[in-house]
C-alpha cells in the first residue's frame, strides 16, 4: 500500500458519501429546511424575548437571528455527523459496512476517510445555508466566509468522530431515536447555540457549567468567532482535544483485536 | 500492492491455510481447533448446519475481528499480522446483500475498486470485464435496487473479482435465489477455479450444492468432522452419497 492507494481510497469514500447525499434528495432538502425554519420562525419569534448585548466577537448590537446563525451551522454539522452515524449502523445492518472493512487499507484510515467524507458534505451544506441566510440579513464580513472554513472543518471532524464512536457502541438501527434524544438535543440545547452563555450563567449556574463542558458549545463558538474573522483559542483547544479523544475511542471501538465489535462478535 | 511482492513469504504459498483455529464468544466455543488448507484451483464446499460456525470462520478470515487461537494464512500472509497483504488477495461475497441500492451498478463497483486503491483506468477495464462475464453489461448504469436478487448476487461476485484476488470466499451465496441464478453462480465459480486457478471456499448448508468434483469440509458445532474430495469423504463414511455421509457424520437425521 503506497500513498497513492490511500489517496484513491479516500477519494472513493468521499465520492460515495457525496453520491449518497445527492441521490437522497429528501435528505438534502431536510438538512437545509431544518436550520432555515429555526432562523426564519424561531429566531423571529424570540428576537423580542431575548435581548443580546454587545459581546465578542460582535462589535455592535445584533439581532437575534444573527446571533443564532453560527449555532444553526453547528446544528447542520451535528445532524450530518449523526446521520453518518446512522448510516454506519444502517450500513452494518445491510452488510455494506463489511464491504468497507475488507478493504486492505488500515482500519483507522478507513474511519478517518469516513469522517472526512462526512465533513465534506457538512461544509457544503453550511455554505448553502449561509448563502440563503445572506438574503435574510445575516451578512458577516466577506472575509468571514473564508476564515470560517477551517473552523467548519475542525468542528465537523470533532462531531463526526463522536458519531463514529457512537456507531461502534450502538447496537441497533432503531436506536437512532435514542441518539436524537440523548445526543443531539442535549448537545444542542445545553450550548451557546441559542443563547449567550452569560444569560445562562445568570439564569442557572449548573446549566452554565454543563454548557461549558459541552464540546458542542466550543464548536459553535469557534465557528462564531471565525465567521467574524476572529480566532477563539480556548474554543479551538477544546474542539481539538475532543476530536482526539473521540477519534481514539472510535478507532478503539472498531479495532479487530479489542473493540466493541469483538465483544458483540458472534452471529445471532 | 504489488502482487508479485518479492518479500512475499513464499511464492508457492497456499491460497489458504487455517491451522488449529479456535474462537469463543464468552462461554460459547464457536470454533474448536479447525484446520484445513486450500490449493490453487481448489473449490471447497464448507458444509454445515446453521450455527455450525461458518459465519464465525468467515468473519475471522476476513478479519472483522481477530482470532484468539491458531492461525489463518492467505498466500502465506498471516491475517492478524499482515492484514493488508492478506485482504488484498481475497475476494468476498457476503451472506447479506451488500450493494448500495441507491447507487448504480457501476458506482458500486467503482467504490469497491477505490477501497482497494485501484487506479481509475484499470478499475474501468476490470469492471467491464467482470460485469460482462456475469452477463449484466447492459445494466451497468441502473440503480442496484432495480435488479433482481439473482442479478445483485451476480454483481457481487463480479465486484469480489474486480481487484483480481486469487482466493474467493462465498458465505452462503445462494440463499434466497431461484434455481437458475443458483446454477449460474455454481457454474461461474466452477469455471473460475478450473480455468483460472482461483481457490474458492463456499459455505453452504444445502447438501445438493456439493457436487462430486469439489472438496468438502464438514463443519459441525465448531469442529471439522471430515474433509477431502467428495468421493473420499463418502467412502470413508461408508455411505452411498454425500447426504448420507453428512447425516451419519453429524448424527443428525431428518426424521
Amino acid at each position: 500500500m503506497t500513498p497513492v492507494h490511500y489517496y484513491r481510497c479516500l477519494r472513493g469514500i468521499v465520492w460515495r458519501e457525496g453520491l449518497r447525499f445527492v441521490n437522497q434528495r429528501g435528505r438534502f432538502v431536510a438538512a437545509l429546511v431544518r436550520p432555515l425554519v429555526w432562523l426564519v420562525i424561531f429566531a423571529a419569534g424570540f428576537r423580542f424575548v431575548l435581548g443580546v448585548s454587545i459581546i465578542p466577537p460582535y462589535q455592535t448590537y445584533i439581532p437575534y437571528e444573527e446571533y443564532i446563525a453560527p449555532g444553526l451551522i453547528g446544528m447542520i454539522q451535528l445532524f450530518q455527523a449523526m446521520q453518518s452515524t446512522l448510516s454506519m449502523v444502517w450500513d452494518r445492518e445491510m452488510g455494506s459496512m463489511r464491504t468497507l472493512l475488507v478493504s486492505p487499507l488500515p482500519r483507522w484510515f478507513l474511519l478517518v476517510s469516513k469522517m472526512v467524507a462526512t465533513v465534506a458534505v457538512a461544509v457544503l451544506q453550511s455554505y448553502v445555508f449561509l448563502g440563503i441566510a445572506y438574503f435574510w440579513g445575516i451578512q458577516p464580513p466577506p472575509i468571514g466566509y473564508l476564515t470560517v472554513l477551517p473552523a467548519l472543518i475542525l468542528s465537523g471532524m470533532m462531531l463526526s468522530a463522536l458519531g463514529l464512536f457512537i456507531s461502534s457502541a450502538i447496537r441497533q438501527l432503531e436506536n437512532f431515536a435514542g441518539v436524537m434524544n440523548f445526543v443531539i438535543f442535549p448537545m444542542f440545547f445545553a450550548s451557546s447555540a441559542l443563547y449567550p452563555l452569560w444569560t445562562v450563567r445568570e439564569a442557572n449556574q449548573k446549566l452554565y457549567y454543563l454548557c461549558m463542558v459541552n464540546p458542542f458549545t466550543h464548536a459553535v463558538e469557534l465557528v462564531r468567532f471565525a465567521l467574524y474573522e476572529q480566532f477563539n483559542g480556548e474554543a479551538c483547544a477544546v474542539v481539538v482535544g475532543a476530536l482526539l479523544v473521540f477519534m481514539a475511542l472510535a478507532i478503539l471501538g472498531y479495532d479487530p483485536g479489542r473493540g466493541l465489535i469483538v465483544r458483540r462478535g458472534g452471529p445471532e | 500492492m504489488d502482487r508479485s511482492a518479492p518479500n512475499a513469504p513464499n511464492s508457492e504459498a497456499l491460497p489458504l491455510v487455517v491451522e488449529k483455529l479456535s474462537h469463543a464468544f464468552g462461554q460459547r466455543q464457536a470454533l474448536c481447533e479447525v484446520s484445513f488448507e486450500l490449493e490453487r484451483g481448489d473449490r471447497a464446499m464448507l458444509l454445515g448446519l446453521n450455527g455450525a460456525g461458518k459465519t464465525t470462520l468467515f468473519s475471522l478470515i476476513t478479519r472483522l475481528y481477530n482470532h484468539r487461537g491458531g492461525s489463518i494464512r492467505i498466500f502465506g500472509w498471516e491475517i492478524k499480522q499482515k492484514p493488508s497483504e492478506a485482504l488484498a488477495r481475497l475476494g468476498v461475497v457476503f451472506q447479506l446483500p451488500t450493494l448500495d441500492p441507491d447507487l448504480s451498478v457501476a458506482q458500486n463497483l467503482f467504490y469497491h475498486a477505490a477501497l482497494h486503491g485501484l487506479p481509475h483506468r484499470e478499475a474501468a477495464a476490470r469492471i467491464k470485464r467482470e460485469i460482462e462475464r456475469v452477463g449484466l453489461a447492459d445494466r451497468m448504469h441502473e440503480k442496484a435496487r432495480t435488479l433482481s436478487g439473482g442479478q445483485r448476487r451476480r454483481v457481487e461476485i463480479a465486484r469480489a473479482l474486480v481487484h483480481k484476488p486469487r482466493m474467493l470466499l462465498l458465505d452462503e451465496p445462494t440463499v434466497g435465489l431461484d434455481i437458475a441464478s443458483r446454477q449460474f453462480l455454481l457454474d461461474h465459480v466452477r469455471m473460475l477455479c478450473r480455468e483460472e486457478g482461483l481457490a474458492a471456499l463456499w459455505a453452504t448448508h444445502l447438501i445438493d450444492e456439493v457436487d462430486s468434483a469439489a472438496r468438502v469440509i464438514v463443519l459441525h458445532r465448531g469442529r471439522i468432522l471430515a474433509q477431502g474430495p467428495v468421493p473420499d469423504v463418502v467412502r470413508d463414511a461408508n455411505a452411498a452419497s454425500i447426504r448420507e455421509a453428512f447425516d451419519s457424520l453429524t448424527g443428525e437425521r431428518r426424521e
